[in-house]
C-alpha cells in the first residue's frame, strides 16, 4: 500500500514538471537506444557473415595448392583417390575451377563467373538444384558440355523460357543447360547467382588450365572434419615436402575468427554507448538534486504532517527510477525503429534480441537506483524545521 | 497532556551559543485553550517546534500523553506529529500543486487510511470548514483566509488531540482573521487542546491561558479573566 502510493506521488512529481523530466530520460533514451542499435547491428552482420558461411556447405575443408617451387605436383586424381582410400572419414571431393567467361543466348551475351567441378560439389557447398539435374560423374568423365545457370542468367539471358533442354553459348562453345541452381543470393550482378557451372574436364579445355589449385573436401560428419584435415595434410607434405605449398582450412576455423572478432566489436560499441547511459544517470542525479533542493519546503511540510524518513526516501528514489525507466522504455522502442532504419541502410538485417533489450533497460533502472539514491536520502535526512523556514 | 520539565535548547552557531530556551517547564491540561505570547526571538518557535515534536531540546523532558517523547528518534517523531499532533501555520504551508482535497489527505496518506476512506474524511473536514464547494481547486486559486482553512482542516482530519497554530491570523486580513478564530473555537469546543503562539495580545486573550515567554524563560502564567 505504501509502496503504490509512493508510486503515485512520484508520477505526480514527474506530472508536474514535465519539460524538466522528458529532458531528464533525453540522456537515458538516447543511452538505451544507443546501446540497443550499435549491439543488435554488430550482431546482425555478425549473423549475416556465419549464414554466409555456413551456406558454403557443411564439414566442408578448403584446400588450395599453391605449388609453386615444388618438382612435385598434385592433381585431381591423385585427390581422388586419396578420397576413395580414406572414405570412411570422406564423403567426398569436389575439384574447383573457375574463372570469366561469356555467355550467350541468341543475341543476348554477357559476362559472368564460370565454375568447373564434379557431383561432389552439389552437397559439398550446399548448392540445390530448382529445376532439371546436377553435374553427374558421367558428364565429367565424358567431358560433356552440359550446363547449370545461377537465377541471375537465367532471369537476364532466359527470360520467362524454362533454361533445361535450351542451348547455351559459352565462350563461342555450345553447351546444352541441364539445371538451373537454387538462388543463393539476391539473383544480382556479381552475387553467387551470377554463375554458370559446367563439369572440371570439360572447364580445365575451356580455360586452358592444366592444373586444378582449389578442392573442396567434404568430410562425413562434423566429427571427422579435424581428422579429415589431419590426414590430408599428412598426405599433401608427403608429396609436397613443404607446408607453404598448399593451405588447408575449414569453416569452424573462419567462423571462430569471426565471432572473435564481432565479439570484440560488441564489446567496445556496448561499452561505448554504454559511457553515455552513465551520462544520463549523472543528469538524473544532477535534476533530482536541484528537485530536492526546490522542493525542501514541500519535504518539510510532508514531514510535519507526519511523513517517515522511508516515506520521503521512496517518493525521490521511485521519482528517478521511474524517469529512467520511462526513459528506458521509449530508448528501447527508439532502439528497434532505429535498428531497423540504420540495419536497412546498410543492408544488414539485424533485429534486436529480447537479451539485449533486457540487459539495456534492466541497466537504465539500475542508473536511476544507483543515481537516485544520493539525491533521495539527502531528501529524507532534511530536518524539517529547516526545511519548513524555506521560502 | 503536555508536560515539559526544565527544558534548554542550545543553538550552536559557529562558535557562538544561542539559549533559545532557558530551563522551561509548562503544563497543558488536556482539552485546555492555551496562548504563548512573547515578542520575536523570545523563543517560543522554538518552543512550539518542541511541542510539535519537529525538533528536540537539548536537555529537560517532555511528556506527550504520559510518554517521553524528548529521547524519540525521528521516525518516532514523524509518527507521533501524524497521529497526535495538527499544525495550522502563519504561511498556511500548503503543497500548491495539490487540489485542496489532496492537501488535506496527506496526512492520512502517511496514517495508512485508505483511498476511498481517505477522500470521504478529507471532504467532510474541508465541508466543517465551509469550503465543501471548493474541494478541487489549487492553493492558488483560493484566497489566504480560504487557504488557511484548508491548512486548519488538514490539522484535524486526521483526529489529533492537539491542535498547534503558529500565528494562525498573522498573514490575514482582520476579517479572515475572526473567520480563523471561529473555526479554532469550534475545535476547541469539539474537545481539542489548543496552543496557540502569537504576538497579538488581541488574539491570546481569546485564550483560557496566556503563557508568556521572554529571552527563553517563562514569566507568569495567569488565568485570563
Amino acid at each position: 500500500m505504501r509502496w503504490i502510493q509512493a508510486f503515485k506521488m512520484a508520477l505526480k512529481g514527474i506530472a508536474s514538471n514535465k519539460i524538466r523530466s522528458a529532458l531528464t530520460m533525453l540522456g537515458i533514451i538516447i543511452g538505451v537506444s544507443a546501446v540497443i542499435v550499435m549491439v543488435s547491428i554488430v550482431q546482425g552482420s555478425t549473423r549475416q557473415v556465419t549464414e554466409r558461411l555456413q551456406g558454403m556447405g557443411t564439414n566442408l575443408i578448403n584446400l588450395s595448392i599453391r605449388g609453386r617451387g615444388s618438382t612435385r605436383r598434385v592433381n585431381e586424381k591423385d585427390l581422388l583417390e586419396f578420397a576413395q582410400n580414406n572414405s570412411d572419414i570422406i564423403e567426398g571431393i569436389a575439384p574447383t575451377i573457375s574463372g570469366n567467361v561469356t555467355v550467350k543466348v541468341g543475341n543476348k551475351n554477357l559476362q559472368t563467373n564460370l565454375v568447373g567441378t564434379n557431383e561432389v560439389y552439389e552437397t559439398a557447398r550446399n548448392t540445390s538444384v530448382q529445376q532439371g539435374r546436377f553435374i553427374n560423374a558421367l558428364d565429367v568423365e565424358r567431358r560433356q558440355k552440359v550446363a547449370l545457370v545461377g537465377t541471375y542468367i537465367q532471369q537476364e539471358l532466359f527470360d520467362s523460357i524454362n533454361p533445361v533442354g535450351q542451348h547455351i553459348k559459352i565462350n563461342g562453345d555450345i553447351y546444352t543447360v541441364v539445371g538451373v541452381l537454387e538462388a543463393k543470393s539476391n539473383s544480382t550482378a556479381g552475387s553467387a547467382d551470377d554463375v554458370v557451372v559446367i563439369p572440371y574436364t570439360t572447364a580445365k579445355r575451356l580455360l586452358r588450365n592444366a592444373m586444378i589449385s582449389s578442392y573442396y573436401v567434404q568430410a562425413k560428419t562434423p566429427d571427422t572434419v579435424e581428422q579429415a584435415m589431419t590426414k590430408l595434410k599428412d598426405f599433401l607434405f608427403k608429396i609436397f615436402n613443404n607446408e607453404n605449398s598448399y593451405m588447408v582450412f575449414n569453416q569452424a576455423d573462419m567462423l571462430e575468427s569471426v565471432n572473435e572478432a564481432t565479439k570484440s566489436m560488441t564489446m567496445m560499441l556496448g561499452g561505448i554507448a554504454g559511457i553515455s547511459l552513465v551520462v544520463g544517470g549523472i543528469g538524473i542525479m544532477n535534476i533530482m538534486l536541484v528537485s530536492v533542493t526546490e522542493r525542501t519546503r514541500e519535504i518539510g511540510i510532508r514531514k510535519a504532517v507526519g511523513a517517515k524518513r522511508r516515506d520521503i526516501l521512496a517518493q525521490f528514489l521511485i521519482e528517478a527510477v521511474v524517469v529512467s525507466c520511462l526513459g528506458g522504455i521509449v530508448g528501447v522502442l527508439l532502439g528497434i525503429i532505429f535498428t531497423n532504419i540504420i540495419g536497412n541502410a546498410l543492408g544488414i538485417p539485424s533485429t534486436p534480441t529480447m537479451l539485449t533489450m533486457l540487459i539495456s533497460f534492466s541497466f537504465s533502472a539500475f542508473v536511476g537506483i544507483f543515481f537516485g539514491l544520493y539525491p533521495a536520502s539527502k531528501a529524507s535526512k532534511l530536518s524539517p524545521i529547516q526545511a519548513l523556514r524555506v521560502e | 497532556m503536555i508536560r515539559i520539565e526544565n527544558m534548554y535548547k542550545i543553538y550552536r552557531m559557529g562558535s557562538n551559543e544561542v539559549c533559545a530556551l532557558n530551563g522551561v517547564s509548562l503544563h497543558v491540561k488536556p482539552k485546555e485553550f492555551v496562548a504563548i505570547i512573547g515578542p520575536s526571538g523570545s523563543g517560543k518557535s522554538t518552543l512550539m517546534n518542541i511541542i510539535g515534536c519537529l525538533d528536540t531540546p537539548t536537555s529537560g523532558r517532555y511528556f506527550l500523553d504520559g510518554e517521553e517523547v524528548s529521547k524519540l528518534k525521528d521516525d518516532s517523531l514523524a509518527s507521533i506529529r501524524n497521529r497526535k499532533i495538527g499544525f495550522i501555520f502563519q504561511s498556511f504551508n500548503l503543497l500548491p500543486k495539490f487540489s485542496a482535497v489532496e492537501n488535506v489527505e496527506l496526512p492520512l496518506i502517511y496514517m495508512g487510511v485508505g483511498k476511498k476512506e481517505r477522500r470521504k474524511m478529507a471532504i467532510e473536514a474541508l465541508e466543517r470548514v465551509g469550503l465543501g464547494n471548493r474541494i478541487h481547486h489549487k492553493p492558488s486559486e483560493l484566497s489566504g483566509g480560504q487557504q488557511q482553512r484548508v491548512a486548519i482542516a488538514r490539522a484535524f482530519v486526521s483526529k489529533p488531540s492537539i491542535i498547534l497554530a503558529d500565528e494562525p491570523t498573522g498573514s490575514l486580513d482582520s476579517k479572515s482573521g475572526t473567520e480563523i478564530m471561529n473555526i479554532i473555537h469550534e475545535l476547541h469546543a469539539s474537545g481539542k487542546t489548543i496552543v496557540l503562539i502569537t504576538h497579538d495580545n488581541n488574539i491570546a486573550a481569546q485564550a483560557e491561558r496566556i503563557i508568556r515567554i521572554h529571552d527563553g524563560k517563562i514569566l507568569d502564567e495567569g488565568e485570563v479573566a
